[in-house]
């Protein structure tokens, strides 16, 4: 069984939970931004929760099957048609050979996941078949798809299972996020007031946002004017070039902190001040733009309970939908 | 916990629930460097389940892990032991030369950068010619001389896949520093030889950039689809440790040097070598012309 991409919306890339023991030279994890949906779109069809999905940022794609298929859309609200009529999300349903798959606009978070039984069955690069767009590795020919394109799904076992996420364990995207933020790292490098300023302000999501960061808009936030350290270069921000966490946020020359995604730059020259935790990094992959969106500082230890928590929440959720 | 507790020079601090980062200096310096590669070697050997990446960097190092399979705690206190135990070790590498031919000068890193003037602290003229001006230096054979007349130490690989940052094997009152682009350029040409601060970087791929641009260099330095056999082991050509020897060419051989890689052709120079810091500080330049030697002896 294949797909073919009739359209390809903005930037659609294959994704599975991304790829380890690369970014120590510049390859980074790259998988999909948000981990859970990208999972449960893999139980509701019956995949291992690995498999490989489409991520499709913005606006769905249009997507014609050349076989039957058993299919479930989660991630960002929006209107989900098969050959133009209405389809849950969160839900597996069955497509045919001919179907067309479609999408409306998006309504709540910014980032749908598609999910087929069998999963998409491109190649494996350095242990993922996600796609690493700016290294040209993994997915498609290492980059987003293109009309034309025609995407193999693996074997499956026949039949269906009518799987579907309770209404109350599926997220509600808001327009105003809290994310949970571990300070530190170069944190010191800020004033007083700038770490003040960082966990008080509403930091609004530019249109700058996408696999590698998020850049958001909001105060200025000033460093600790220094006699710069040898080779880390002439601005209060500039470091000398270390490696960036996940998650890390850095404040190029004191304005629009990025926060960094799973396409990570995995490193350079400017002071990070803090990481989000982990589990938080899937509200950053569905904030829209102008995002409302506050920082709030938590220990470590917070962060481990918040992932076991979150841990828990998904072991149950993969009982419901009858996954090992 | 790690947070903040200033040890000797390291700071050990959390990237939130799966990373930790180690800054051995404020500073880059070559020793920095080096503890920074001897202690991911070393956490790198003991093959600990939930160590996902070990990323050195030039004066600090990034560890990303799982903290369902190694618990925070326990990850600082390996990472705390072996940082203990490497500061008395001799700090030597086993590691290779590479030689790197660059085309100075080059019209296509010429032309990107006379697009993006408005962005330089010098809108007349060439990256080159600023960093000339800048080093009071007048005239590029002077210029090539400084750059290829002692050796780079890759010092971190990073920021896009397979990119080197080098650092240049001399004192530091010899040492390039130059500002960056005051803002980045949308592009930068595939295989850009670039500077910043202290480091020389070569673009693996084309994209954005704040690096100062000085030239170009033939060879592929990565390959995702490992075509040419020096790609066969790792899409990456450089590692952290090389060493690397700037060549200077011109446009012939550019163009010669180019088409030959692009047909498969052993055009990639390196010999194994060994370099003990130690050394090094006691001598530079008697250590530099031994290392740059290595590659004459065929």
């Amino acid at each position: 069984m294949w797909i073919d991409v009739v359209e390809p919306g903005l930037a659609t890339s294959v994704q599975d939970l991304g790829r380890i023991g690369a970014y120590n030279v510049g390859i980074p994890p790259s998988g999909a931004l948000d981990q859970a949906s990208a999972k449960i779109a893999n139980l509701l069809v019956g995949n291992p929760v690995d498999a490989a999905v489409l991520e499709a940022p913005y606006l769905g794609p249009t997507l014609a099957f050349n076989g039957p298929a058993v299919v479930a859309v989660t991630g960002a609200k929006a209107a989900v048609k098969l050959n133009g009529e209405p389809m849950p999300s969160w839900e597996a349903f069955r497509a045919g050979d001919g179907d067309v798959l479609s999408f409306g606009f998006m309504e709540a978070g910014a980032r749908l996941y598609v999910a087929v039984a069998g999963g998409f069955d491109v190649p494996l690069v350095l242990g993922s078949r996600s796609t690493y767009g700016l290294g040209a590795l993994g997915g498609i020919e290492g980059r987003p798809l293109r009309a034309g394109d025609r995407l193999p799904a693996g074997e499956t076992a026949p039949g269906f299972v009518p799987r579907s996420v309770p209404e109350q364990s599926r997220p509600a995207w808001s327009r105003e996020v809290e994310l949970r933020v571990v300070l530190g790292l170069y944190d010191y490098r800020l004033t007083e007031d700038a770490v003040r300023t960082l966990l008080d302000a509403v930091w609004s999501l530019t249109p700058v946002a996408d696999r590698t960061g998020f850049r958001y808009a909001g105060p200025r936030l000033d460093f600790e004017q220094r006699v710069q350290p040898f080779g880390a270069g002439s601005d209060p921000s500039n470091i000398v070039d270390a490696g960036y966490p996940i998650g890390s946020i850095q404040v190029p020359s004191g304005s629009e902190p990025i926060i960094l995604h799973r396409d990570a730059v995995s490193g350079g020259g400017y002071a990070m001040v803090g990481t989000v935790i982990s589990v938080d990094m899937d509200l950053v992959a569905q904030s829209a733009p102008s995002t409302a969106t506050r920082l709030r500082s938590v220990s470590l230890e917070d962060a481990l309970a918040a992932r076991r928590e979150t841990r828990s929440g998904f072991a149950k959720l993969s009982a419901v939908l009858g996954a090992g | 916990m790690a947070e903040q507790t200033a040890r000797r020079a390291s700071r050990y601090s959390w990237g939130a629930d799966e990373h930790l980062v180690v800054q051995i200096d404020e500073e880059m310096s070559l020793a920095a460097n080096f503890r920074a590669m001897a202690i991911s070697k070393a956490l790198a050997a003991q093959n600990l389940a939930g160590i996902q990446d070990i990323c050195p960097a030039n004066a600090s190092l990034l560890i990303r892990f799982d903290p369902d399979r190694l618990e925070p705690e326990k990850l600082e206190n390996i990472v705390r032991t072996i940082e203990d135990e490497v500061v008395y070790h001799e700090l030597a590498l086993r590691t290779r030369l590479l030689e790197i031919p660059v085309w100075y000068g080059d019209p296509f890193t010429r032309e990107v950068g006379a697009k993006f003037r408005d962005r330089h602290q010098r809108p007349q003229g060439s990256d080159l010619e600023y960093a000339m001006a800048e080093l009071g230096l007048s005239s590029l054979d002077e210029f090539v001389e400084r750059h290829c007349g002692s050796p780079w130490l890759v010092s971190m690989v990073g920021f896009v896949a397979g990119l080197p940052f080098m650092f240049q094997m001399v004192e530091r009152q010899r040492q390039i520093e130059l500002p960056k682009y005051l803002r980045p350029r949308t592009e930068t040409p595939k295989l850009t030889l670039g500077h910043g601060g202290c480091f020389a970087c070569i673009y693996s791929v084309k994209g954005a950039g704040g690096y100062q641009m000085f030239g170009i260099t033939p060879l592929p330095i990565y390959d995702p689809r490992q075509r040419h056999e020096a790609f066969r082991d790792s899409m990456v050509l450089f590692r952290p440790g090389d060493i690397v020897k700037f060549r200077p060419i011109g446009q012939a051989e550019y163009h010669e040097l180019e088409a030959a890689a692009e047909r498969g052709e052993d055009v990639y120079r390196s010999v194994p070598v060994d370099f003990e810091l130690n050394d090094f500080l006691a001598d530079p330049d008697a250590c530099n012309a031994r290392l740059l030697g290595a590659l004459d002896v065929d």
